[in-house]
């Protein structure tokens, strides 16, 4: 039976396509605790996944809803929760667990001010570093955004796809305003999504090793009660899955937690590029504040300023070469944010000195105008 | 066997797992026989004949390292 | 005999309990539970926190996931929910299940989730190094309470009871084939079900209160631990310093993915 919104055209907010994208995806799990401004994506979810079989479940907190998407996820099922800034804080813990014990999972953030409990209601980017290191320990991370309820709807199937892929937690790092302005989007039928499934073993249950990595950096994880009778652990690990103290099998670990996404940045990496054949300032940008910047590239070169856009969908992670091939022929970058400055600092990293880097930062909870955008440029040029 | 021994008295199979065995003495102290000694921080059989194979030692040992057939 | 070795990996013997230490003997419990229920080792999953008791998940030869600290509840959550054809054992502490997890521990007592937790209460923080846990008795020693606890502590059974748990038990290592069948009982039931194990710690609680033989402990349990039917006909003069052992709440009411299954099989119909 085809899905009741597959093929259509709606108009929803940025949590509900979020929502649409996971059912899209293939997500039949979602455990949640409520928290503004994500509260619809699991409100949409307890009304949707009934009807299409799927797992609702508010936990007691954001600590235990990330505790039972692991769990479910370890069954098969792709699984998510989504949340906001303090919330985000209480799910580290186990986001780092997932990263550890390589369980594939969807995290959403939509972000609101902070620090603390913040701004609820309004806007903000102040968690784009928490997603890099908010989870204690060296390992890799990928955090994709969005600027709209369509994009949403895409980067959320592209998270779980590449969960799958690489076995982690994906973050989705949205903001108030994509998580709540209702805008266009159209919704693909569910047979043309790509979508992508965890790998299975190929080798018999007496021959199988959970973490022995056969394509090199990634395990394959037998879903549970498959006849694959395994260990998993939080606990530094060998290939067997069983603790470890040997030195040599702790360090590989930690080194192909980080180096599974290093060697495949390439395949994760995603930018949208608008005008920089010829620019000379780059606005480096994401999320919704990129809605603004593409509003202020245009009138830049309007006003024949040659600006141009490097709009990042993938936050983490970064694309440092990406930057700093462009810092050779730029004069200057500008990095608007809602926050003071956090993306603005790996730019800096990435151009390394060959080209200044201008900060405009709101943090207010209000959103970064087009005009602004405009103004910080001028000033630039 | 002896002579009008019935076969219940048949002598029970005590295994020790040493490598196992660390030794707390709970098979020791609640062996309603007495079957069972401590020899060099291990548990050691005694007094085999003894055993009525209760199985409360195999029952108790947090070990794994003793068992009674 | 019992052949324990076919349920067991082998390889990560001798564990890494210390002498004395119960926790072996519940685990044996457990094992000869899941023997005597027929309960396929592919089909069960055994979750755990962090601690002593919960290493008990790397020896057993079935699914296991070693989980945060105080978490497994909610991790096991997960697992029954996605797939509620698996047997799912929460093996998890007194400091584990009931500070840093007790959210979880009432929450998932309260949704009445078909759950087996079994919680080993040794009243220490013993992997650690002996600090004073939820359950530690007030006055006793530990390295946090140096001069004598003077919290009260928690009920753990009673907690259970009064969030709401169908099937709630306790017993202890001393009466270890009691302990099984409450762990068979408590498999059995169709809802949270909770046995409580008392597995007194000899190296961390024991040597800081006059108990460091595990054969003092064992005899502290066996003198101790009195049946529910025997508790019921003791005078309150009687009962004291006495715990109450067996089944304490055996009800029946809805369970957690049943109801949810309902609700979606409704949904189907309507279309």
């Amino acid at each position: 039976m085809p899905d009741r919104y597959a093929g259509r055209t709606m108009m929803m907010q940025g949590n509900q396509a979020c929502a649409e994208g996971a059912m899209a995806a293939g997500c039949r799990f979602f455990a949640g605790y409520p928290i503004t401004p994500s509260s619809e994506i699991a409100e949409w979810l307890a009304l949707r996944f009934p009807e299409v079989g799927g797992k609702f479940i508010q936990m007691e907190d954001e600590i235990g809803a990330m505790g039972a998407v692991i769990g479910a996820s370890l069954t098969g099922v792709k699984a998510m929760t989504a949340t906001s800034g303090p919330g985000f804080s209480l799910k580290q813990e186990n986001i780092g667990y997932a990263a550890m014990a390589e369980v594939p999972c969807v995290v959403v953030d939509v972000q609101r001010g902070g620090p603390s409990t913040g701004m609820p209601t309004l806007p903000s980017q102040m968690d784009v570093q928490q997603a890099r290191w908010g989870a204690h320990g060296d390992h890799g991370v990928i955090a994709l955004t969005a600027s709209s309820a369509q994009e949403t709807f895409e980067q959320t199937i592209r998270a779980f796809n590449l969960a799958e892929t690489y076995m982690m937690p994906v973050l989705l790092l949205l903001d108030e305003i994509v998580g709540h302005t209702t805008e266009r989007i159209v919704i693909p039928d569910w047979d043309t999504v790509e979508r992508i499934d965890r790998k299975q073993p190929e080798v018999p249950p007496d021959e199988y090793l959970p973490y022995r990595c056969p394509e090199g950096l990634i395990p394959v994880l037998a879903n549970f009660g498959t006849g694959y009778r395994y260990n998993i652990t939080g606990l530094c690990h060998n290939e067997t899955g069983f603790p470890t103290n040997n030195k040599q099998e702790n360090e590989s670990l930690v080194i192909r937690l980080t180096e599974k996404i290093v060697a495949h940045r390439n395949e994760i990496i995603r930018l949208k590029r608008m005008m920089l054949d010829d620019a000379d300032i780059v606005i480096f940008a994401y999320g919704t504040v990129a809605r603004s910047a593409r509003q202020a590239v245009m009138e830049c070169r309007e006003q024949g300023i040659k600006a141009g856009l490097l709009e990042a969908t993938v936050l983490w992670p970064f694309p440092t070469e990406e930057v700093y091939a462009l810092a050779g022929s730029v004069n200057a970058f500008v990095v608007p944010e809602l926050n003071l400055g956090q993306m603005a600092r790996e730019v800096e990293l990435a151009v390394r000195c060959a080209a200044p880097v201008h900060r405009l930062n709101r943090v207010d909870g209000d959103p970064i105008t087009p005009l602004q955008i405009l103004d910080a440029v001028k000033e630039v040029v | 066997m002896a002579e009008g021994q019935p076969a219940s008295k048949e002598l029970a199979i005590i295994r020790v797992n040493v490598e196992w065995c660390k030794g707390c003495e709970i098979c020791v102290a609640f062996c309603p026989k007495d079957v069972l000694e401590m020899e060099g921080g291990k548990v050691t059989v005694a007094r085999l004949e003894e055993c009525t194979k209760c199985m409360l030692c195999e029952l108790r040992c947090p070990d794994f390292a003793i068992t009674v057939e | 005999m019992f052949d324990y070795l076919t349920y067991v990996r082998e390889g990560n013997f001798p564990h890494i309990w210390c002498s004395g230490c119960g926790h072996g003997i519940v685990l044996k419990s457990f094992i000869r539970a899941i023997d005597k229920l027929g309960i396929h080792r592919d089909e069960a999953v055994m979750v755990s926190g962090i601690g002593c008791s919960s290493r008990t998940a790397g020896y057993v030869d079935i699914n296991t996931l070693h989980t945060t600290h105080g978490r497994a509840i909610a991790f096991a959550t997960g697992v029954k929910f996605a797939n509620p054809k698996l047997h799912v054992i929460v093996v998890t502490g007194d400091g584990d299940a009931t500070a840093i997890g007790g959210n979880h521990y009432i929450h998932a007592a309260r949704r009445n989730i078909d759950l087996t937790v079994l919680i080993y209460n040794n009243y220490i923080y013993g992997m650690t190094g002996g600090q004073v846990s939820p359950t530690t008795p007030r006055g006793a020693r530990a390295s946090t309470s140096p001069f004598g606890n003077i919290e009260p502590p928690f009920n753990i059974s009673g907690l259970a009871s009064a969030a709401g748990a169908s099937f709630v038990a306790r017993g202890d290592v001393y009466h270890a084939q009691k302990l099984e069948k409450l762990i068979t009982q408590a498999i059995q039931k169709k809802g949270f079900s909770v046995v409580e194990v008392l597995s007194p710690c000899p190296t961390a609680y024991g040597r800081r209160n006059r108990m460091a033989s595990p054969v003092t402990l064992m005899e502290w349990l066996r003198d101790n631990c009195i049946p529910v039917k025997k508790y019921e006909k003791m005078s309150e003069e009687e009962r004291s310093g006495k715990i109450r052992t067996g089944v304490l709440i055996d009800i029946e009411k809805p369970e957690f993915t049943e109801e949810y299954r309902k609700l979606v099989d409704s949904m189907q119909v309507r279309g």
